[in-house]
């Protein structure tokens, strides 16, 4: 087969001015942390480092979130509604003005292919503070009872994967309801939170609304923990989310938690099989594997597996691995050397335990974090590359008979974020979409996400829902 | 004259037959496998009867029989789920009399105050029946999504729900914490009030022959500091009610164990079961499930 060959179209990294060294934004500025080791950021596609960063103890943690209780009670909470709706259109405009440069900033820091950052990622922030910008008046017809309040100062932590885009789901929804937020980033992805810190003083938001703290776990362990705190929101894996159910207990604290997935993509004889390829691809090499709903468990019908498989590999030649600023990639770094190390272990794993390990040829550049795109055929239920989340671009395949031994192998597992289902069916869809117990199921495509559209899972993969009218009731007392 | 099936009638020529008050597991009525009991008292400290008291196999059996009757009764329609909620209600106002002497003994109200009690907790179930076929409009959406997708979220069933009932109120309060979880489609592993668990009994009599699947609701007799916690580590019950739990730090400590897997935990509060419930405790054990779908030609 002839393939295309693609001259290098970098998206120029001059757009963005990273500063050296970035403090802790409390109360509207920019402060030195007074306790804790600073650490560096690099770029997971070359290693180089990006900037250095502070890292928040206990004393910062308690000095943001005095400043979120200070700017809750003195202004933020009191203020009309229709004036916190015009502080979220601002920075939704800002984010709109400013989002070249923040989806290379992105691009940058996290390794995700410049597509996806500046074609979803950034669309989407800016849409979901618009969306939720409208909400902030509008409150008392949310579903959440006539009088509704907020609850508080908010404490959000997110993950490395869609640093901007989970900011925007944590901080949108939990500004229109009225509360205050510390928030802190992954480690490794800190920059555009920290780029959005400036923005909010580009927007003139008052001091203390919007706190952005960085660091590892620790800092992370001594938000939630925090007296001070009313409300926990979390993305991240189910053993921190685990971890963090257990300490709120017995505390008035609100939670909500996004965790892990362990998607069943189930492809029927019947499916439009162009676009389910195009849908299985999405569904696991998009942003690198790097997402907890992906559909990492591809289940396929008997009488097509061939066909789909063959076609799938065919697909996956084509995929093109490699700079993250290259507007033509398609798979860019692994986030982390640890994530790496994780990814392959596990991959070692799945070989080891017997299933067919296949990945096209793929030349990886020598600096950074890479993985190739990696499907795994002949895997049983029981083997862990079935059972546990990979969180890369690694899928394993498995095939069934019927519509109720898919259902069957879909929900065994203990988590419940998303599914997939490709047929022209639609009874069966309606069917399948009523049987599989997951928060989101995706018909005939595959890691679709929108402002109004409600997203969080069943079972291990948490509780609460991040999006809609229900998003906003996650962050509203009733 | 009240009937009252527990006390022998004294001025009566006739020596009434008294019940055996038992569990109420997968539709049956078992005896602890434990084989144990204990002294159910009235108010006033006399003897009404040995309750089960129920163990952890009883408990464990009891989620596995809630597991079972899950797929079934999350899967009716709502409507015949309403039609089911509201039997109970009209197969409890023939009982009125049994469940207004019980509850007058139980918690020690005069027997025209415990008609009112009962009034409430039928009232109740006739409250819930209701919501079975409205939930999905009221908490549901459909999404307008930027590009060419039908979007719409929509509720379902957690799952199994562990429910550590009240220990004051025994039939109003279970009724309260009972009714919210199984409209929706859930399945129940309800611990009574210790000391005041035979009004418990009744409504599992009541239950059974309400058209209630098996399984649906079960009810357990005996302390739930002794079975709470193995029913909050339980990896197959997906939610808990700690409404029973007075001691702050054993609710602590049942948190802690339900965060194992997750489970969505309802935190002990004072609560008054008279007032109107509201929709938090119904949508507490609720999932929302979004769908998508491409919209072309």
């Amino acid at each position: 087969m002839s393939r295309f060959e693609y001259a290098p179209a970098p998206e120029s990294r001059a757009i963005v001015d990273i500063k050296s060294s970035y403090g802790l934004f409390i109360n509207g500025a920019f402060t030195e942390a007074t306790d804790g080791k600073p650490f560096k950021t690099v770029s997971p596609a070359s290693e180089e480092v990006l900037a250095e960063i502070s890292e928040a103890g206990p004393a910062d943690v308690d000095k943001a979130v005095k400043a979120a209780r200070k700017a809750y009670d003195k202004v933020w909470g009191t203020m009309p509604g229709r004036d916190r709706a015009k502080y979220l259109y601002r920075i939704a405009r800002l984010i709109q003005e400013r989002s070249r440069e923040l989806a290379v900033l992105e691009s940058l820091d996290n390794g995700k292919p410049i597509r996806e950052s500046r074609d979803v990622d950034l669309p989407l922030v800016a849409a979901h503070f618009f969306y939720y910008a409208g909400w902030a008046d509008k409150l008392e017809y949310a579903g959440a009872g006539e009088n509704p309040q907020p609850l508080g100062v908010a404490a959000q932590v997110i993950p490395w994967n869609f640093p901007l885009m989970m900011l925007a789901w944590k901080i949108a929804p939990a500004l229109a309801a009225g509360n205050t937020v510390v928030l802190k980033p992954a480690e490794t992805t800190p920059l555009t939170a920290l780029a959005f810190a400036e923005i909010c003083q580009q927007a003139d938001l008052p001091p203390g609304v919007v706190n952005i703290i960085t660091g590892a776990g620790r800092t992370g362990q001594a938000l939630v923990e925090h007296e001070g705190v009313d409300k926990v929101a979390f993305t991240g894996s189910t053993a921190v989310g685990r971890a963090i159910a257990k300490s709120v207990a017995g505390t008035d604290k609100k939670v909500t938690l996004e965790l892990g997935g362990k998607a069943a993509n189930i492809v029927f004889e019947d499916a439009p099989i162009d676009q389910t390829i195009e849908g299985i691809v999405n569904g696991i090499f998009f942003n690198q594997g790097h997402v907890c709903c992906a559909g990492s468990r591809l289940l396929v019908q008997e009488s097509v597996y061939d066909e789909v498989l063959a076609r799938l590999k065919r697909r996956m030649g084509t995929l093109r691995v490699g700079d993250p600023l290259d507007k033509n990639t398609d798979i860019g770094a692994i986030n982390s050397a640890e994530q790496l190390a994780r990814i392959r272990e596990l991959s070692q794993v799945g070989e080891d335990e017997g299933a067919e390990r296949w990945s096209p040829e793929c030349e990886l550049p020598t600096q950074g974090y890479w993985f190739a795109p990696t499907v795994f055929t002949g895997v049983s239920q029981a083997h862990r590359i079935a059972r546990e989340e990979i969180f890369g671009p690694v899928l394993s395949v498995l095939t069934f008979r019927t519509p109720a031994e898919a259902v069957e192998k879909a929900n065994n597992t203990p988590f419940g974020l998303s599914a997939g289902v490709w047929t022209d069916k639609g009874s069966r869809i309606l069917w399948m979409a009523d049987q599989l117990r997951a928060g989101v199921v995706w018909a005939n495509t595959f890691n679709r996400f929108d402002p109004t559209s409600p997203f969080g899972g069943y079972k291990e993969s948490g509780y609460g829902r991040e999006g809609g009218r229900h998003g906003l009731e996650a962050y509203l007392a009733h | 004259m009240v009937w009252r099936p527990t006390l022998p009638t004294k001025d009566s020529a006739r020596l009434d037959v008294r019940k055996t008050y038992k569990l109420y597991v997968g539709g049956a009525f078992p005896r602890s496998e434990s084989g144990r009991s204990y002294v159910v008292n009235n108010a006033r400290g006399k003897f009404l009867a040995n309750a089960s008291q129920a163990s952890r196999k009883d408990a464990r059996d009891a989620v596995v029989a809630a597991r079972k009757a899950f797929g079934g009764w999350s899967g009716k329609t709502a409507y015949n789920r309403g039609q089911v909620l509201y039997r109970i209600a009209e197969v409890m106002e023939g009982r009125h009399e049994q469940f207004s002497a019980e509850v007058a003994a139980a918690e020690g109200l005069s027997i025209s105050k415990a008609r009112a009690v009962v009034d409430a907790a039928i009232d109740r179930w006739v409250w819930y029946a209701g919501w079975a076929d409205k939930l999905a409009q009221v908490v549901g959406s459909s999404n307008p999504v930027a590009g060419p997708y039908f979007d719409f979220s929509l509720p379902e069933a957690t799952g199994v729900v562990a429910v550590l009932a009240p220990q004051d109120s025994s039939l109003l309060g279970l009724t309260s914490v009972i009714a919210p979880a199984i409209v929706s489609g859930n399945t129940v592993v309800a611990v009574t009030s210790f000391e005041r668990p035979l009004p418990a009994v009744t409504l599992g009599e009541v239950m059974a022959t309400s058209d209630l699947p098996g399984g649906v609701v079960n009810i357990l007799t005996g302390s739930a500091s002794e079975i709470g916690p193995w029913l909050a580590g339980h990896l197959d019950v997906n939610a808990i009610d700690l409404a029973g739990v007075t001691d702050p730090e054993e609710a602590t400590a049942l948190e802690v164990a339900a965060a194992e897997n997750l489970k969505r935990v309802r935190r002990p509060v004072d609560e008054d079961w008279t007032e109107s419930p509201g929709l938090s405790r119904l949508t507490q054990y609720l999932e929302l499930k979004t769908v998508w779908h491409p919209i072309g030609v």
